[in-house]
């Protein structure tokens, strides 16, 4: 292998690993405050239709992004009124939800598949963003940058501040967090709204980062990745951040593998396409067997709060 | 001088509930109070309004001297007011320092809090590690948590909700020492019980609540426990009755060598417990609650099955490899603590639940079909002999208060007539007229000759009942001895793990 194979691929890795990452982080906040919310596919279908709407009326990229997060968002808000403010169950309500995201997405991007739009550039300059060494650190758009940071704040929020605290508590015992006099469902409604912004966000990946088109359900599946993803790091961060690497560097395998040649197409690139979904199901298996990593789940996650008084 | 806390015509209804009705008591500056009733009695509720995560419907609060709306808990601890809670509000999964930092309203730097930390617990004696996880602490560590939670607010006036129930004896005392340290320095104290000695022992004054009305203020050194008891439940206290010149039969129940797997992250397994009951002997297992006995229940009751057959044995029958059902068809009856979802179904019908567990010793069940007229039969005679209040058989267990459903749990098995009984907790959260219904039912089931195995966290409930005691300790059990020669500091310094002192001459081998 060449230098210049290797950073191709972490170049294309860190990209087909960057919506997974930004939903996962999204998803994890949710999690942590004692919510499964399993609509981040559909959320990041509604994400990604409006970031490709605005991209292709304005062709401006940020407005782009800003009205992905505004769509999930108000996605996220439709699951947030049915599980805490009516108590619904929250595996269906998001089950839902991804139906609910997947369809809608289709019947707004009515019109505008085999559109072309243009792809968000890297955020430096281009003498060191297309460096043939220098790339692999400057050579990504805002995006990626952005969901590297993501990670790193959501651990500061999480265990240095006292909001991350409250947000920790509430997902580990809502009754008790209740009785000192914190908002239970006022603090899950702020983490739902940020795990829909994220998961717009992680949808606008799609048409701004790794296919510059409108396709229906170009997500893939990547949604329920992040959800199992979040296990997969028992709700840490930086695992989510290896994690999601590991995640893309299958992904990109399938790629290679597709392009043919090389010791990868040996193994069919069907094979290689089911890879993630296999390596999600097989962490599953492991996490549950392993008791002590699943016993670091939120203590309330996916029980609707429910106060006696 | 005003006084601390002032209620005048207090009013809260609930939906077909009068949860307290008109009462109105004060409490001076340096005082300890003991709010006094049976279990729904109104006592939480009262509390709850005066903590402020509830509002009165009538009726105000003063405090000292200003009547004053407490809309929310925050407001509450503003006024000087903290509260200990009966179920801790405290978050498993994360350290000391940082439940406290949750129950503080002003944000204070991790470092400040954690030297305020410490000089209150080095004032009143409250020793903790700051660092450690809640989830590694026992109930008495946690208890201190809240403790010192509520002191660094500074309280003028603390609320204790039934904070001994889960503590061991020296617990109980070297709480009373830091409750009364605060008395004497001017921190008013409201003391939630039932449990009349320590009222004696602790509190100059006691409100008596019964119904949601206020029945009495007295002085509670100048009261009897019989005396308050019976304003509690407001008939006449009735003792045991115990036929004379009982004798014991053979052993009946023999567990020998019972030991358990740990399963989950906080489980406490059982290790080696071995222990005898003779037929018409009623056996003692005390113990803090967390110390193996929802295991030693499970594993007594065939829900956890071992691989020895000979580790219980009824009448020499080997019972260790049979699961619930074939354990019930050979006369073992079990209870386990949790009322709700583990020994009954709350959407069911008690009908329902009666055929859950019966079903095999009293035929309700042919060839596959329910015979539902049997179930209703049994289920209306359980509900007339144990007082339960119900509609009728067809009512569903989880509209029963939580009382009245250990009243129909209990009589559901003690009907059956078992020749081998296994309840945890069997008065818990019942007001003591009934308790002392169910102590007697046991009582008798004993003398008809069965064995009966008692785990509870009450001593003086054991101490009645029962004619040998045991103590559980981190999964493992005590050798047994007659309760008639066992002192409460003995029991109490097992239940806290100093072993060993039990091991005298007249300690029987079990």
């Amino acid at each position: 292998m060449t230098p210049e194979l290797i950073i191709a691929i972490i170049v294309t890795v860190v990209g087909a690993s960057t919506p997974i990452l930004i939903a996962a982080t999204g998803e994890l906040v949710v999690e942590k405050a004692g919510v499964l919310n399993l609509g981040v596919e559909g959320m990041m279908l509604v994400g990604a239709i409006a970031a490709f709407i605005t991209l292709f009326l304005t062709g401006n990229h940020y407005l782009a992004i800003a009205l992905a997060a505004a769509a999930g968002v108000a996605t996220s808000l439709i699951f947030g009124f049915l599980t805490l403010s009516l108590s619904a169950n929250q595996t269906a309500t998001g089950l839902a939800l991804t139906i609910f995201g997947t369809g809608f997405s289709a019947l707004a991007g009515q019109g505008y598949s085999a559109r072309p739009v243009t792809l968000l550039g890297p955020l430096f300059p281009a003498e060191i963003a297309t460096h043939p060494v220098w790339r692999v650190l400057f050579g990504y758009s805002a995006l990626v940058y952005f969901s590297l940071a993501m990670v790193i704040a959501v651990w500061w929020f999480l265990k240095k501040t006292r909001a991350g605290l409250i947000l920790r508590a509430v997902g580990e015992n809502d009754l008790s967090a209740h009785s000192i006099g914190y908002s239970v469902v006022g603090v899950r409604y702020a983490a739902v709204a940020f795990g829909g912004a994220m998961a717009g966000i992680a949808g606008a990946c799609f048409p701004l980062l790794l296919t510059p088109q409108w396709a229906e359900r170009m997500t893939a599946g990547r949604g329920w990745i992040a959800v199992a993803l979040v296990v997969f790091a028992s709700w840490k961060p930086f695992r989510l951040l290896a994690g999601a690497y590991l995640f893309g560097l299958v992904m990109t395998m399938e790629l290679y593998a597709k392009a043919g040649g090389g010791p990868l197409s040996v193994i069919p690139s069907e094979l290689w396409a089911a890879l993630p979904y296999l390596v999600t199901i097989a962490v599953l298996v492991l996490i549950s067997i392993r008791r002590d990593a699943s016993s670091n789940a939120p203590a309330c996650l996916g029980r609707p709060f429910l106060p006696s008084n | 001088m005003p006084y601390r806390l002032e209620l005048t015509g207090i009013t809260k209804r609930f939906p077909g509930v009068l949860a307290n009705d008109n009462v109105s008591f004060a409490v001076k500056p340096g005082e300890i109070h003991a709010l006094l009733g049976e279990n729904g009695a109104g006592k939480s509720t009262l509390v709850k309004m005066i903590y402020g995560i509830m509002q009165p419907d009538a009726g105000e609060i003063a405090w000292d001297g200003q009547v004053v709306n407490v809309t929310n808990p925050k407001a509450a601890r503003k006024l000087g007011i903290g509260m200990v809670f009966q179920h801790f509000s405290l978050f498993e999964a994360l350290s000391v320092l940082e439940n406290i930092a949750l129950g503080m309203d002003a944000k204070i730097p991790a470092r400040e809090l954690e030297a305020r930390i410490r000089e209150v617990m080095n004032t009143y004696g409250l020793l903790l590690d700051p660092h450690r996880t809640v989830a590694t602490l026992s109930v008495g560590e946690r208890q201190r948590i809240e403790i010192v939670r509520a002191l660094l607010l500074d309280p003028k006036l603390l609320i204790m909700d039934e904070p001994t129930s889960v503590l061991t004896p020296q617990e109980v005392e070297q709480l009373f020492d830091v409750l009364r340290k605060l008395a004497a320095q001017g921190c008013s104290i409201l003391y939630i019980s039932h449990k009349l000695h320590e009222i004696k022992a602790l509190c100059d004054t006691a409100t008596i609540l019964r119904g949601g009305k206020l029945v009495d203020t007295c002085d509670p050194r100048q009261e009897t426990s019989r005396s308050m008891a019976e304003k509690m439940i407001g008939a006449g206290l009735k003792d045991i009755v115990r036929q004379p010149g009982r004798s014991m039969g053979k052993p009946k129940l023999v567990v020998s060598r019972l030991s358990t797997r740990k399963t989950g992250h906080f489980d406490v397994p059982v290790d080696d417990v071995s222990f005898t009951v003779r037929a018409g002997e009623i056996f003692g297992i005390a113990g803090v609650a967390g110390n193996g006995q929802n295991a030693l229940l499970d594993a007594l009751s065939g829900e956890i099955i071992g691989d020895d057959k000979d580790a219980v044995t009824i009448d020499g029958y080997p019972l260790g490899l049979l699961g619930t059902t074939g354990r019930r068809k050979h006369g073992l009856c079990a209870v386990p603590e949790e009322r709700n979802g583990h020994a009954a179904i709350g959407d069911f019908s008690l009908s329902d639940n009666s055929v859950l567990t019966a079903r095999d010793r009293l035929g309700m069940v042919m060839l596959g079909l329910i015979n539902s007229g049997a179930a209703k039969t049994y289920t209306g005679k359980v509900i007339a002999d144990f007082a339960v209040k119900a509609l009728g058989p067809g009512s569903t267990a989880g509209s029963l208060s939580g009382g009245n459903l250990q009243k129909y749990i209990m009589g559901r098995e003690i009907l059956q007539k078992p020749s081998v009984l296994v309840v945890s907790q069997p008065t818990w959260g019942v007001d003591a007229g009934a308790a002392a219904a169910i102590h007697q039912a046991l009582v008798d089931l004993a003398a008809a000759g069965s064995a009966i195995v008692v785990i509870s966290q009450d001593l003086d409930e054991l101490l009645a009942l029962c004619d040998m005691l045991a103590v559980i300790n981190l999964g493992h059990l005590s050798p047994a001895r007659p309760v008639d020669g066992v002192s409460v500091e003995e029991i109490g310094l097992l239940m806290g793990g100093v072993h060993g002192t039990m091991e005298g001459a007249d300690a029987v081998p079990a």
